[in-house]
């Protein structure tokens, strides 16, 4: 197997590398040390490897490694402010229980703020919907959201 | 998950082409059902540095490249103003925001698979693939040609005023369908009145029924809706796999086709 | 008054947890483990005839590939119970004998994945295909037997045989059964069947192992029973338990399917070859095809009432499929009965009949609820269809039957309900969603129907008689207090809630206690994290404890101040002098005292155990929306009203109820193992194995009706498992009042809705 050099930015940091072609991102950014990143399941379906890729949020356990070649990625280890703020509004309603799900529901959260203008209940769970949790019920997740958003709204 | 020996960023698309020719290579999509297997892939073929990831726009059609994402597909503005709700509909259950934000159209239309929502509301749409050595196709032909070694380039949806109505039935909202159904109503030609129908699911790949019969000539009534759903659902072949048996799948097809009938017709 | 208990404190891991800190077990394992998989095999039931390793053994990185010739051939049980384990010892690390699609051939350790991945492929074995009994209801003395092996042996008196393909079998009974249905008005009889359900916690199954500078094995894996993992384990590979030391770190999840030491084995056994760090990391594939799910169960009800609906009677019995390996099987089957049964007080007698049986599937294992899932679900919906029957209102028929505080409930070992907020938490339901003016079902002008539903459940709080939580907690320096636990935290928040009560026993703030759990070389014994114990009885020993160090935190002031013990108090700043409060030495002072010319240590570790196990109630009522042409069910609104006893941190109770709920959302509507003919299980990824995504669920709105438990920290019973348990039930009846069809046998899917309805409309 002959590796591939690649360069791109990994939370703000700039890295040139070479990478094995069928590794995907997740693996390759926990390497690295972005030990938040999860793997959940392998068929796509739990959304706790989410990172950022210029922005958009994508699976990095699809997304192979290669193809982060001159894009910027962010894990939840670049977003530390974010997640600390965020992360406040789920632990006040209990809603961040187990914490495995936490990054990549929180990386998801973040892109939404981004995309999305003032969501409704029904937006917020669609766009979040390829996040799976297993212990909250969801609920006290949209209550932690709703408030954390409308935190926002208010500093506007 | 696959392994991979090398990776080619391919800098044309007559050097994809020549790559794949070998029964060892891929080309890489969005890699998000390339991964549920074990294959081992000498060669892997990129074809994102080649400019497929757009939308263009003509007076006649949407050409969308073969690494758009779906996600770029359901937030287009031009396609679902054109198109409308039919095709947020049939995209927005798959999985969730990251997943459309990783696949390509190129990599679902390819595939053709059964479950394929991309592909039922393709082809009732009336859309065409443009694949590399063969040129351009329609997508009811390609939908039952064979996994051959061509490419595929662009999927192109063309504007023939359509209108359309997607409509599911899923045990979970980001499962896959048990039975997906999509009507869309063309402008007549000389050999039909326009009216598609496209199931998918069945669960073999979505195919496409029109109305030969002329059940639907008068215009779309509770009646005629009815006699087209039957027409459909009696037509088509059904199997069961875990979610849901063929007589099942029969039954939705009859409930969802006049649903999607009577939908196009308030919404025409 | 209480600062702490009973306020929805933050859990004191939050930011480490949503700040993505690398605190699992994974994210710890030292980057030079070896990695650790297991081939599988491809057969239901067959016996290994010949495995070649010796090509597998020349691919470049792997050090080691065991068989079932490398294993110690002592039987042992994988069950995270107290000794002795009820459920038999019938594993091997490797057997010969393979008992499902699945079951574990070899292990392969090597340096790398790919390396582990290709040497796997190239293990030559040898099967002799055996013909598998996969239908639990042919298993009983069939001819195939799933463990014939002479070295099988049950270590309790639960029924079991494994001549007979019986992991246990019994009956229980009080009062005159059938003179009781002789005098009944009415007798129904219903049967109902429920599946394997998946926990599907995010972090799947996962250990590393490596030797301490002793040359100990130490365990660090994601576990709810360290205790347990350490004395299963030296079972399993034949080493004294001195030699095992077992850490847990944060958990993403377990909801008892980390109460089976499912994956510890593999790398432990590595590790004691090799000398070498060692981990395995289970895919969601291997988390859904060789785990721990919930029992099957085909439930049969017999229930005996008047024409005015008091219920005199019920009988039941249970059939339970323990899978290929008899993990948590004599006891599961017994909550079936234990649980529902008790909740109608007016009963003169009942009769419990079971039988639990191996199959070539998948082994079963605890998954919250425990057999009491199952059990409600037949249960409750026996008293819903007594309802329609009678036409009774289904909410009546609970006011007018349940169990009431002070009853004794003679199904639930005599025990008496020393606290129930049974009453309130029905009438409570019943107000929150509106239940008399949605009790008719409606008809939408779309076409689809709205209607409501209504179960009860109740569960227990630890295991009497037998739990052990254990709590230390001492003074430190300057006067704070370390507590070590034995309980695991699985994102439950026990740290914290335990942390609540010992801040409000010591009188001092949460942050002046640091809190560590759990460690079997350091942590006092606890029986673990299961069986909703953990704030009941491990929440006890914390009151203990903190009791008993104030008593020497006072003994030590008392001789600082010069004066006799019963002259000071401790206000949890300072011990003073109650005639001259003047006179005081601080915690501080205290706490330096300890540690110079000190014969006292101001230390205190006290155990609980406790003989009942006073059950949690509630009530769930479900709203639903279902298209009588699609069969789909779409849940509008659920319900729910809980009585924990006193709710130590409201919040974390809450969520527990919300996720409990929307787990048995999941049970009730398509949460299914699928097998194929050959047991091949087709559910096993998140992809055919569908569990609630937030789509799929609307409201879901609780509320406390709070008893108060004498016997519990607090007040405090247990909330972890009784939560899942009124879904199935209330679900299914409302469906049957929307479209007149009941659905007996879960998952209540469209099909069968769809189905149901075109024979109704034939007859």
């Amino acid at each position: 197997m002959s590796k591939v050099l690649i360069s791109f930015t990994l939370n703000g940091k700039k890295i040139e590398d070479a990478v094995s072609p069928d590794q995907p991102l997740l693996d390759y950014v926990r390497e690295k040390g972005c030990k938040s990143v999860k793997r959940g399941c392998e068929t796509s379906n739990c959304g706790l490897c989410t990172v950022l890729m210029d922005g958009k949020p994508v699976l990095s356990c699809t997304m192979l490694a290669v193809r982060a070649d001159g894009h910027d990625i962010i894990t939840l280890e670049g977003k530390q402010q974010e997640a600390e703020e965020i992360g406040s509004y789920l632990a006040k309603e209990g809603a961040e229980q187990c914490g495995f799900c936490s990054p990549g529901l929180i990386m998801n959260i973040i892109a939404m703020k981004d995309e999305l203008t003032n969501p409704s209940e029904d937006e917020i769970r669609e766009y979040l919907s390829g996040n799976l949790c297993r212990c909250t019920g969801y609920v006290s997740q949209l209550r932690a959201i709703k408030a954390y958003l409308a935190s926002k709204e208010d500093c506007q | 998950m696959f392994t991979i020996d090398n990776y080619v960023k391919a800098e044309t698309l007559e050097q994809a082409y020549s790559l794949n020719q070998k029964k060892t290579a891929t080309i890489l999509g969005g890699c998000g059902w390339l991964k549920m297997g074990n294959r081992s892939i000498k060669t892997a073929i990129d074809l994102s540095g080649l400019g497929l990831d757009k939308i263009e726009e003509t007076d006649t059609e949407f050409r969308l490249g073969c690494m758009v994402t779906l996600r770029q597909i359901e937030t287009n503005e031009a396609i679902n103003s054109y198109f409308g709700d039919a095709i947020k509909e049939s995209l927005r259950h798959i999985v969730g925001v990251q997943f459309r934000n990783c696949v390509t159209i190129g990599g679902s239309i390819w595939g053709r698979f059964g479950f394929s929502d991309p592909l039922t509301l393709m082809l009732a749409l009336g859309a065409e693939v443009q694949l590399y050595h063969a040129g351009k196709v329609k997508l009811s032909d390609f939908v039952n040609m064979p996994h051959d070694r061509d490419i595929l380039t662009h999927v192109i949806l063309p504007k023939n005023n359509q209108k359309t109505h997607y409509i599911t039935h899923r045990a979970t909202a980001t499962d896959f369908p048990v039975i997906a159904c999509c009507v869309s109503k063309l402008p007549e030609d000389f050999r039909d009145n326009g009216f598609r129908v496209a199931i998918g699911a069945r669960p073999q790949r979505a195919s496409l029924v029109l109305d030969t019969n002329g059940i639907l000539n008068e215009g779309i009534t509770e009646e005629s809706a009815n006699k087209f759903a039957d027409y459909v659902a009696d037509t088509l072949n059904f199997s069961s796999n875990m979610r849901g048996s063929a007589d099942f799948r029969r039954h939705l097809t009859r409930v969802l086709v006049r649903r999607a009938l009577l939908a196009l017709n308030q919404e025409v | 008054m209480n600062k702490y208990v009973g306020t929805g404190v933050v859990k004191s891991d939050a930011k480490a947890l949503t700040t993505g800190k690398p605190v699992y077990t994974d994210d710890l394992a030292p980057a030079d483990c070896l990695i650790v998989k297991v081939l599988r095999s491809p057969h239901a039931h067959a016996l290994i005839t010949n495995i070649n390793t010796n090509i597998a053994m020349k691919v470049p990185g792997i050090v080691c590939v065991l068989t079932h010739e490398d294993v110690p051939q002592c039987r042992f049980t994988m069950a995270g119970q107290t000794y002795p384990e009820p459920s038999p010892y019938d594993r091997l690390i490797l057997d010969r004998r393979v008992r499902f699609v699945g079951d574990a051939v070899a292990i392969v350790a090597g340096e790398t994945e790919q390396a582990v991945d290709k040497a796997l492929k190239l293990i030559k074995v040898e099967y002799k295909v055996l013909e598998p009994i996969l239908d639990m209801r042919k298993a009983k003395d069939n001819k195939i037997l799933v463990h014939p092996e002479e070295s099988w042996k049950s270590l309790c008196p639960v029924g079991a045989d494994n001549m007979r393909n019986l992991c246990a079998s019994g009956s229980d009974s009080h009062g005159d059964v059938e003179g009781t249905f002789a005098k009944c008005d009415v007798v129904i009889e219903r049967t109902y069947r429920t599946k394997q359900n998946q926990q599907a916690m995010m972090e799947t199954f996962r250990t590393y192992t490596q030797l301490d500078t002793y040359g100990r094995l130490n365990v660090i894996s994601s576990t709810q029973v360290p205790f347990h993992v350490r004395r299963i384990l030296s079972h399993a590979l034949d080493i004294p338990k001195t030699q095992i030391r077992v850490i847990k770190p944060r958990l993403g999840g377990g909801f008892g399917a980390k109460q089976t030491v499912v994956t510890e084995v593999y790398p432990a056994i590595v590790t004691l070859k090799t000398g070498r760090p060692a981990k395995i990391v289970y895919s969601r594939y291997e988390s859904m095809i060789a785990s721990s799910p919930r029992h099957s169960m085909e439930l049969t009800v017999r229930m005996g009432a008047t024409n005015d609906g008091i219920i005199k009677v019920i009988d039941l019995y249970t059939l339970s499929n323990t899978g290929a390996f008899g993990e948590h099987g004599p006891t599961t089957v017994g909550l079936s009965a234990h649980k529902p049964i008790p909740m109608y007080g007016k009963q003169e007698a009942f009769r419990f009949t079971w039988d639990v049986v191996y199959t070539n599937t998948l082994s079963a294992g605890a998954y919250r609820g425990y057999g009491a899932t199952q059990g409600i679900f037949a249960v409750e919906s026996t008293v819903n269809e007594l309802a329609e029957m009678l036409n009774i209102d289904p909410v009546k028929m609970r006011e007018i039957n349940l169990v009431k505080q002070g009853q004794v409930m003679p199904a639930y070992y005599g025990e008496t309900a020393t606290s129930c907020a049974l009453d309130r938490c029905v009438e409570r339901v019943k107000n929150m969603i509106d239940w008399d003016k949605k009790v008719k079902p409606i008809t939408l002008p779309n076409g689809k129907i709205r209607a409501v539903g209504i179960a009860m459940a109740m569960q227990g709080s630890g295991i009497s008689n037998v739990d052990v939580g254990s709590v230390t907690i001492r003074m430190g320096d300057d006067g704070d207090y370390n507590m070590l636990i034995g309980c695991t935290d699985m994102g439950t928040g026990c740290d914290t809630i335990l942390a609540q009560m010992a801040a409000d026993c010591l009188d001092c703030d949460m942050k002046n206690i640091a809190v560590y759990a759990s460690d079997t070389d350091v942590s006092p014994y606890d029986s673990g994290s299961y069986a909703s114990a953990t704030t009941y009885v491990t929440g006890m020993a914390c009151v203990k404890a903190c009791e008993e160090l104030r008593d020497k935190i006072l003994l030590t002031g008392a001789e600082m101040l010069k004066v006799n013990v019963d002259d000071v108090y401790f206000d949890g700043q300072k011990v003073y002098v109650v005639a001259e409060p003047e006179k005081f030495v601080t915690r501080k002072q205290v706490g330096y005292k300890g540690q110079c010319f000190s014969n006292r240590e101001l230390a205190a570790t006290v155990s609980h155990s406790s003989p009942t196990s006073p059950p949690p109630f509630m009530a769930g009522a479900a709203e639903i929306e279902l298209d009588p042409e699609t069969g789909k069910v779409e849940l509008i609104d659920y319900c729910a009203a809980v009585d924990c006893g006193t709710p130590i941190n409201p919040n974390l109770a809450r969520v527990q109820t919300e996720g409990g709920i929307v787990q048995g959302i999941g049970m009730a509507l398509y949460e299914d193992i699928i097998y194929d003919d050959k047991g091949v299980n087709y559910s096993n990824s998140f992809m055919q194995y569908k569990i609630p995504s937030r789509l799929d669920i609307n409201k879901v709105r609780v509320e406390f009706e709070s008893s108060y438990e004498p016997s519990g920290p607090f007040g405090a019973k247990s909330i972890g498992e009784v939560v899942i348990n009124t879904p199935s039930p209330a679900i299914a009846s409302a469906v049957a009042t929307a479209c007149g069809v009941r659905i007996r046998e879960l998952p209540i899917t469209a099909e069968k809705i769809v189905m149901g309805l075109k024979i109704n409309k034939k007859s």
